[in-house]
């Protein structure tokens, strides 16, 4: 019983990680970018959910409020890449990495700023509801938790697999000269990708928001689900998702199984795992290294 | 503008370009040296404090800015380095003796996290050391015997030949001794460059496959950056033992490492002035802020120091990749050929990114 509770627990956070993990991976997949920062857009998503709907701020119904932040977000998202990012267009990687670091302590600096650093409780209409199935109390956010998770997932593997914008996606990250030979608008859908990374942010920080209180710092759990996207390998959308599940369910497990202390090491204890067996993520996309 | 004739091949590796330019550093370090009998003691000890982050970022340089391996888990060392510190001052080890012992301890672990390091690449990299960095603060509370735990731990005054050097009853002593350090770190990072080591450094970071080509033993020279800059990290970690005099583990969170990174970058990745400046950014920033504040009677806001950092840090990755130091050099350039000096000079070189993902 008690198993079976812990694992349910486990799978709505892993949901969470890989959702954000989705949003490294789909800008990593896209741009060949890594978004340090996507933690904290989680963070500010979250915070104009809060914005939105809580009655001590604006009061709006709670799906209008979602569409609102996810809009907002996306608008954001493709700012920071139109107005920042792109700027440092065919500078190396690791420039981007330190500006997108930058970028995260100004977002939770701004988030701090506006709504203070006080842990703020999201107003979400299934709070506090339970399912009893089969002797287990469910509650409907972790249903909510779940179900959005395997949609978006599905969504985003069939988008990049199947339509034309996808591929060109692929094709704009495998090789961006060769892309805008092919006549790839390849600044356009950078900042597309970013957008859509954003809005996927948010619904990941809505979703985090139902299951508990958000502050200014929920941002470092960013960090939590780069073990996530690393385990997965990080060019691959199902192996983020996977990545996310196995860091949520290693964490109440080894919190409950283990000596105290050791359930935080965890997730990271396992990314180094994989990443020394498998340099590369379980699902390494890498052959070999050119000049 | 100067012209320099070059009479040998060691010309273009001479610590100095020049006989003024050697002028100029001993009048630096002249004057540093001098800074007790300037400055008042809370001054010196801000100063000793971004003597202590430059050493840390120079460690930290030689690993991400001369053989292009970022660790974003720097703060690791430094813990190694300050507890090892700790741990023999309580035993009654005499300075000498543990200062460099905690520096090598620290080397030590740097090479045992190179080992599995080696395979790894670009960003797997930093989050590996990332991750190392978040272990690391978890470890050190659960070391509880040698490292006190959550409680943390504290350090004696050091003793160096009869003088008792104390951070607040001896600051120009402690400060001496920090600027000690940070010369000869300087001055061994500077002869390190100049060898066939730190030339097989710089080989790597420019393309990996090229320096193999070379002869270039990868495994071996990649293991000698991280133990250098680990030891050089350590150092500076027992230092900043003695700076705190009792400290926890919220001392070296990943933020501080993450913040070390991001020093080297304000300063400018790849130099030895670098650490300098970046650490000079850090140091003196709140200062500062505290100081416009009060000009403007604002209201203290949580935070700000670092929001302030972080736009400075984007402002300049955009506008001057190569940081302080990098725009210092253009300054000079451009004064150097005063009416001769063109837009284009320095214009960046752009290229186009491929994946190395295959699929």
């Amino acid at each position: 019983m008690e198993f079976a509770q812990l694992l349910l627990g486990g799978i709505s956070g892993g949901c969470v990680y890989g959702l954000v993990a989705l949003g490294f991976v789909l800008i990593y997949k896209a741009t060949e970018s890594v978004n340090f920062a996507q933690g904290d857009l989680m963070m500010l998503g979250a915070f104009f959910t809060l914005q939105f709907v809580n009655a001590a701020y604006w009061g709006l119904p709670f799906w209008l409020g979602l569409a609102m932040a996810v809009v907002v977000m996306a608008v954001i998202g493709y700012a920071m890449e139109a107005l920042i990012i792109r700027r440092l267009f065919g500078q190396p990687q690791f420039a981007v990495v330190i500006l997108t670091i930058a970028i995260g302590f100004v977002l939770r600096f701004l988030a701090g700023f506006i709504w203070g650093h006080e842990p703020l409780t999201l107003e979400t209409p299934f709070a506090g509801q339970n399912l009893s199935i089969m002797g287990l109390a469910i509650s409907v956010d972790e249903v909510f938790v779940l179900g959005t998770t395997v949609v978006l997932t599905l969504a985003l593997y069939l988008f990049f697999a199947k339509t034309r914008l996808g591929v060109a996606m692929q094709a704009s990250s495998q090789n961006q000269l060769a892309a805008y030979y092919m006549g790839v608008p390849v600044k356009r859908i950078h900042g597309l990708v970013w957008a859509i990374s954003g809005g996927i942010a948010t619904i990941a920080g809505i979703l985090f928001a139902s299951r508990g209180s958000i502050d200014p710092n929920l941002g470092l759990l960013g960090i939590k689900a780069f073990a996530a996207a690393v385990i997965g390998g990080f060019g691959s959308l199902p192996g983020a998702l996977l990545g996310g599940l196995i860091v949520g369910l290693v964490e109440p497990f080894s919190g409950r199984y283990m000596p105290a202390g050791y359930s935080q090491i965890m997730p990271y204890a396992i990314m180094l795992v994989v990443l020394v067996i498998r340099p590369n993520g379980l699902f390494a996309q890498v052959q070999s290294k050119k000049v | 503008m100067r012209f320099q004739q070059k009479t040998a091949y060691d010309d273009d590796i001479n610590l100095y370009e020049d006989r003024y330019q050697a002028f100029w550093y001993i009048a630096l370090v002249g004057v540093a040296a001098a800074l007790p009998f300037l400055v008042s003691s809370y001054f010196l000890g801000e100063v000793v404090n971004v003597l202590i982050l430059a050493i840390a970022g120079m460690g930290l340089m030689v690993l991400a800015g001369h053989t292009g391996q970022a660790s974003l888990g720097h703060a690791a060392f430094l813990a190694c380095g300050a507890y090892m510190e700790a741990w023999l001052n309580n035993k009654g080890v005499p300075f000498l003796i543990s200062f460099p012992v905690a520096g090598l301890f620290a080397g030590v672990v740097g090479v045992l996290i190179a080992i599995p390091a080696l395979k790894m690449s670009g960003i797997y990299l930093a989050i590996a050391t990332l991750a190392v960095g978040i272990v690391a603060e978890d470890v050190i509370v659960l070391l509880e015997p040698y490292t006190g735990g959550i409680g943390g731990t504290f350090v004696n005054a050091i003793n160096l030949f009869g003088v008792e050097i104390d951070r607040y009853a001896n600051p120009s002593a402690f400060y001496w001794l920090c600027l000690g350090v940070a010369v000869v770190v300087a001055l061994g990072y500077a002869n390190l460059l100049r060898s066939a080591t730190g030339r097989a450094f710089v080989a790597i970071r420019d393309s990996e496959v090229s320096a193999r080509a070379m002869g270039i033993n990868i495994a071996r020279t990649k293991m000698m950056a991280f133990f250098l800059s680990c030891f050089v990290t350590g150092l500076s970690g027992a230092l900043m033992a003695h700076f705190l005099g009792a400290f926890n583990y919220e001392a070296f969170l990943i933020t501080v490492s993450i913040q070390l990174l991001l020093m080297i970058v304000v300063g400018g990745m790849g130099s030895i002035h670098g650490a300098f400046f970046g650490a000079m950014v850090i140091g003196f920033l709140p200062q500062i802020i505290t100081l416009i504040r009060q000009q403007v009677s604002m209201t203290a806001v949580p935070g700000l120091d670092t929001g302030v950092f972080a736009v400075i840090l984007v402002a300049i990755i955009i506008i001057e990749p190569l940081g302080l130091y990098g725009q210092w050099i253009k300054t000079r350039i451009w004064w150097q050929l005063f009416p001769m000096a063109r837009r284009d000079m320095f214009r960046r070189q752009k290229s186009y990114l491929k994946t190395e993902r295959m699929r």
